[in-house]
């Protein structure tokens, strides 16, 4: 009996499905959160049909985190030597310290602040009588210590309530110093819907006291800045054994193994390549705007994306030592990934997956289920936007809420003597002709399966229903939902920062990243769920001993 | 090297914290609400604060760890988060069906002065709340105190629930403070073996150390029942396990509900075991079984075997004061010398403690409340010491120093164990003892010259 039930639900269509993850909602709930479940129909329209980047329903198990999360977590946290002081009570800092798994190397210079952190610890009393001198005090405090070339100050929630003016004290210190660039970001929890409004703050901070501030020309060819990448379990190491190989000069990484000089040089480099859409494609576009770097979209999670993503930019500086030198480096690479897939296929083949994470990872990442010939059956961000899912086409038509329109949007204009086309009209329109795409992303819908699930902002109780419903081999998110699915015997891999091991970007990611899903989709222990005499439970007759 | 800008040389801080060795009050308040069976923690601010301790939690744990958030947005912020809670309230009565959501504040709702007792108050009026469910609530400042301040509140919060019936009901109630699950499962062992009927409140056992088994309960069997908690106020006494943690609480029952009190130390090692063991045996009017004893002599044997390796070592200590003051006592009965001492939370009451039971040591104690762990370093470089012993942060300094290091506190983030077996009672100290002398001995064979390489230590 109980096993034709569970057969029928297996076959539950997607709007069986939609229907069953919405019904014991309350019915203003229920209508919110019909509008972020989707039926792909991988349409590509000009009007987004997912509702996405709205407000969280407050006391629903949500997985999404908060904007200083997004700012000084995610896109200031890799970042090796500037000293990234949190303004606010102990909290916030505590829970960003060393907890992301980006990994870094100190280099030569052997500056490297990612294993400190560093708050204000505000108290009650400057929460009543406002934190700025405390703060103006602890930022000479650092700068006494360590002699950073730069100081970094995150406001936490109560800074924004209370007021306090840390933009002032940041550049009255800076002016101060002569030798340490200080400036702050205003990336209070509250802001915005997730974490992206954190992106976006400190995307404009980045641009506004950082990128610029370093003329020097930087020895190399084919030089790029890679953007969104941010060196989980070493991503960023790989990718940068790649560009190596292929004689391309990455001048910055926003941000994984970043540090000061290459965001202030990163207006140097002639091409800007974007991984994470969602939390970086604003300084992709401002560096276009004042700086005249071109960017495109790139992808180097799966090996057939990283071979794909090495031809685009070769493609778009035109020179055939880089087109052949790319051709020779994946071919090279590309024997043992092959091996690595012929082991390995045979045992995921047909198995499913799902994945909500990120505002760009659930997309990339199904490259690499995609090469195991697995079937990714859903699949949503935590905190991605309408274009994340279905195209940039969609831009013009995204109605911005008040959430929105309370994060800045810097006017940028073109730098009066440093802006330089990286290549004239007239190159530029040959490459579109020849269907190279600047600017372009088709977003996750496009790749997606027509019928399958789309679904943003996943909460814990749709995950355990579509867990139950859809029976799935994997189920990909972050540490908060890992172990309620493990709990229900489906494997959890986390791709926020991928529980263990690393790197999975590049060519040698992609082998790991096989492994690492044979491992946990074909591993012993999801058999032992039972005991013995649970899966027997009838008493048979005594047992006579021997 | 690791943490290789930390100077040698100590200048005075006033304003920065470095390395802390706390957390902000909320976290807290969430571990004592798992405590409580069937209930579902709520963080009254923006998301990013239920995000950060849910992970940490889950990190620490390795287990699932719901709780919930009003989310907010500026909005709220301006206008206040009355209606992100009546709405939160609604929504999780009718999703998730808790028996009590236990509410905590952040720095957020308590700067613009949300006022949860009003709020409930609210909820229960527009019937908000059903029939036999209970919202409760504390108020959890991030920018006083620390995660101990949080997690005593939110205790606090559930001694609330206590009743009075007149009618005593003959047993002990047991505040253990922050100690994890396998301690609190030790604690109710030993309270068995001894013949005490206990309500052991908070009780994360059975709930964050969970079997995996192809079921996910969202509220697992574990935790005080709130049966269990309204019954508090017909104990005949309390016991609270640590002046930070749990005195709180104890008092307010004390005052509320005439249930008397001691506080005493947790029962971390030999003496603040024997303390508590004593303590429960006058308060319930019992004798000891022989078993209790004998686990006792058996740690006071391996502490007599083993004396000559841990004679006069030098020891560096971090972490919560309740958890450090019977750690501290436990190291000095055994002729060890804890000579750094930090903690994070304030409290000068710390200091005094930790200097009376260390003033007969014969050398200078570095102790500080509000302290963090780069002055930890900077005084271990300064007067290096043979055991540091701490939570997972602390192995950057143990690398960076070359130090025999034992992880003990929270969070531990890098190995298993502290969910199963406990450090309380004797068979605790038993294992904190073996931990010790685990690193120490294999700090010796590592070091030994060859012809100094002993087989039989």
């Amino acid at each position: 009996m109980a096993t034709a039930a569970k057969k029928k639900l297996v076959q539950w269509g997607p709007a069986e499905v939609k229907s069953a993850l919405l019904e014991k909602y309350p019915p203003k709930v229920a209508r919110k959160r019909a509008k972020q479940i989707m039926i792909n129909e991988a349409q590509q329209n000009e009007t987004p049909e997912l509702t996405a980047n709205v407000r969280t329903i407050p006391g629903i198990i949500t997985m999404r985190g908060c904007t200083y999360a997004g700012c000084k977590g995610v896109i200031m946290g890799p970042t090796r030597d500037i000293v990234n002081l949190v303004h606010g009570p102990i909290g916030c800092s505590f829970y960003a310290w060393l907890t992301r798994r980006n990994q870094t190397d100190a280099g030569p210079d052997g500056e490297n602040y990612m294993n400190y952190c560093f708050s204000t610890d505000m108290q009650e009393q400057d929460i009543i009588f406002g934190g700025e001198k405390k703060l103006a005090a602890a930022i000479q405090e650092a700068y006494d210590l360590f002699h950073p070339k730069s100081i970094a100050v995150f406001a936490t929630c109560p800074v924004g309530l209370i007021g306090d003016d840390i933009h002032t004290v940041s550049k009255n210190m800076k002016e101060k110093f002569g030798d340490c660039n200080v400036y702050a970001f205003s990336c209070e929890g509250y802001k915005g819907v997730s974490q992206s409004a954190g992106h976006h703050i400190a995307n404009n901070q980045v641009f506004r006291h950082l990128v610029g501030q370093n003329d020097e020309v930087k020895p190399g060819k084919y030089k790029i800045n890679l953007l969104g990448e941010y060196n989980i379990g070493g991503d960023g190491f790989e990718i940068d054994r790649i560009f190596q190989k292929c004689g391309i000069t990455c001048i910055s990484t926003f941000s994984g193994n970043s540090t000061y000089d290459q965001f202030a040089s990163s207006h140097t480099a002639d091409l800007n390549a974007v991984m994470c859409h969602r939390s970086i494609n604003y300084v992709a576009d401002m560096m276009e705007t004042k700086y005249g770097i071109p960017w495109i979209k790139v992808n180097f999670i799966g090996a057939k994306a990283t071979a794909k993503s090495l031809r685009k930019i070769a493609e778009y500086f035109g020179e055939k030592a880089l087109i052949d030198r790319v051709e020779k480096v994946i071919a090279e690479e590309m024997p043992e990934v092959e091996a690595a897939l012929a082991e390995i296929t045979p045992r995921t083949e047909g198995k499913t997956a799902m994945m909500f994470v990120g505002g760009s990872r659930a997309h990339h990442y199904k490259e690499l289920f995609d090469e195991l010939k697995m079937k990714t059956i859903s699949a949503g961000y935590e905190f991605g936007h309408q274009d994340d899912y279905e195209g940039r086409q969609v831009l013009p038509n995204i109605q911005l809420d008040a959430d929105s329109r309370n994060i800045e949007e810097l006017e940028v204009e073109p730098d009066k003597t440093r802006f330089k086309p990286r290549k004239s009209d007239k190159e530029m329109k040959a490459l579109e002709k020849a269907g190279y795409k600047f600017k372009h992303y088709d977003g996750l819908a496009a790749d997606m399966d027509k019928g399958t699930l789309i679904i943003d902002d996943l909460n814990q109780y749709e995950a355990e229903k579509l867990v139950e419903l859809m029976k799935l081999d994997i189920f990909c998110a972050g540490i908060k939902e890992k172990y309620s699915i493990q709990k229900l015997g489906v494997p959890m891999k986390q791709l926020h920062s991928y529980d263990s091991g690393g790197p999975y970007a590049g060519f040698q990611g992609a082998i790991n990243f096989y492994k690492e899903i044979d491992r946990l989709v074909n591993s012993k222990v999801w058999g032992f769920m039972k005991a013995p005499w649970q899966k027997n439970p009838e008493l048979s007759a005594s047992y006579v001993w021997e | 090297m690791l943490l290789r800008h930390t100077p040698t040389e100590i200048t005075e801080r006033t304003a920065l914290t470095i390395n802390p060795a706390k957390t902000c009050q909320p976290i807290g308040a969430m571990y004592a609400a798992l405590g409580i069976h069937g209930c579902l923690p709520h963080s009254h601010g923006s998301q990013g604060c239920c995000a950060y301790h849910r992970s940490a939690l889950t990190r620490h744990y390795k287990e699932p760890v719901s709780a919930s958030t009003s989310s907010f947005t500026e909005g709220a912020s301006v206008f206040g988060g009355q209606a992100n809670m009546l709405q939160a309230i609604n929504n999780i009565f009718t999703v998730y069906n808790p028996e009590v959501i236990a509410i905590h504040t952040t720095c957020l709702s308590e700067t613009i002065g949300d006022d949860l007792p009003q709020i409930k108050k609210k909820a229960a009026s527009e019937g908000k709340i059903p029939e036999g469910r209970y919202v409760i609530s504390a108020s959890t400042p991030s920018y006083a105190g620390s995660h101990v301040t949080g997690f005593s509140n939110m205790v606090k919060a559930m001694a609330g629930m206590a009743e009075s019936t007149g009618k005593k009901n003959g047993k002990v109630n047991i505040i253990p403070g922050w100690m994890e699950p396998a301690d609190m499962e030790e604690i109710k062992r030993i309270t068995k073996m001894i013949g005490v009927k206990t309500i052991l409140f908070p009780d994360t056992s059975g709930v964050l150390n969970g079997p995996l088994s192809g079921e996910y309960k969202m509220f697992p069997e574990g935790g005080t029942t709130v049966a269990e908690l309204k019954s508090t106020g017909d104990s005949k006494g309390t016991l609270a396990l640590g002046e930070w943690c749990s005195a709180d609480a104890a008092r307010d029952l004390d005052k509320q509900h005439k249930v008397p009190c001691s506080v005493l130390d947790m029962p971390f090692g030999l003496m603040a075991t024997d303390r508590f063991i004593d303590a429960l045996r006058t308060i319930a009017g019992v004798s000891i079984p022989e078993e209790i004893a004998h686990e006792r002599g058996q740690l006071v044997d391996m502490i007599s075997d083993m004396h000559q390796y841990l004679y006069g070592k030098k020891v560096a200590l971090v972490g919560d004061p309740d958890q450090l003051i019977a750690m501290t006592e436990f190291l000095v009965s055994m002729d060890m010398k804890p000579i750094h001492i930090v903690t994070g939370t304030p409290g000068k009451k710390f200091e005094k403690r930790i200097k009376e039971l260390t003033k007969d040591m014969g050398c200078k104690v570095n102790v500080k409340a509000q302290g963090d762990m780069f002055l930890l370093h900077q005084w271990i470089k300064n007067e290096p010491v043979d055991l540091l012993i701490g939570n997972t942060y602390c192995k950057y300094i143990a690398r960076d120093e070359d130090i025999p290091y034992v992880r003990w506190g929270f969070p531990i983030l890098d190995r298993q164990g502290h969910q199963y077996f406990p450090t309380v009672g004797y068979k605790g100290g038993l294992r904190l003892l073996e931990k010790i002398l685990g690193v120490l001995l294999d700090r010796k064979d590592r070091d030994a010259p060859e012809p100094k390489f002993e087989l039989v230590l």
